[in-house]
């Protein structure tokens, strides 16, 4: 295997580690859930798909052929991450409006802004409300 | 050289693990726990790919490709739970 390939796939796996690390740090770490909702999505996804950049770039020396499985994770990871957060950050929405979850004792505001106009947000309508113009 | 930097690797993506965990059981509120929990699933993904790299095989890539699929229906379907009081409508 050719000395160049090595320390990049090396570099790749550490640095594939290293932000699913701070991914999972900031989980920890921030006040609340929509702060808490950048660290998986971004961080950790970035870091799988180092990892997996490192498993292509490794596979012809070690498996003798190239193979498409990584990157179909990756596609298949990178097309779905945004999509659970958005639905866990509208769940959250939901439920912070109706006062069932206890809210974060840090003064961060976690409902919605008002609009500004007479309609409320779009993630509230409810089936009935969709008469009106 | 792999060795040490696939050692890092690992290291690194246990503490994300144990980190996710402690997420998990703290919450507080719901989302925070699917939260958690799909931050363990693309740990665990990360893992097996791992696993692949240090035994050169590319056997466990099916496992990767399915958590990654199964893992995203089940956060989705929490989500729905959440919202709805109920998965299929």
């Amino acid at each position: 295997m050719p000395v160049i390939i090595e320390i990049l796939a090396s570099l790749l796996i550490v640095l594939g580690g290293i932000f699913a690390l701070v991914g999972s740090w900031g989980l920890v770490r921030l006040p609340s859930l929509m702060t808490r909702l950048h660290g998986p999505t971004k961080a950790t996804t970035l870091g799988v798909g180092s990892c997996l950049v490192a498993s292509v770039i490794l596979a012809p020396g070690t498996q003798g052929d190239w193979s498409g499985h990584e990157l179909l994770i990756t596609l298949f990871l990178f097309l779905t991450a945004p999509v659970s957060a958005n639905m866990i950050a509208k769940a959250h929405l939901h439920r912070q409006r109706a006062r069932l979850d206890p809210r974060p004792g840090d003064g961060v505001e976690e409902d919605l802004p008002p609009t500004g106009t007479a309609k409320d947000w779009a993630t509230f309508w409810r089936p009935e409300d969709r008469s009106e113009p | 050289m792999i060795q040490a930097a696939i050692a890092t690797g690992f290291g690194c993506l246990s503490l994300a693990v144990l980190l996710a965990l402690w997420r998990l059981l703290r919450g507080p509120s719901a989302a925070d726990r699917i939260l958690a929990l799909d931050t363990l699933t693309i740990d665990a993904i990360a893992l097996i790919v791992l696993f692949c790299i240090a035994h050169g095989s590319p056997l466990y890539f099916e496992a990767a490709l399915l958590l990654a699929m199964v893992g995203f229906v089940g956060t989705v379907a929490y989500c729905r739970f959440l919202l709805r009081g109920d998965i299929v409508e």
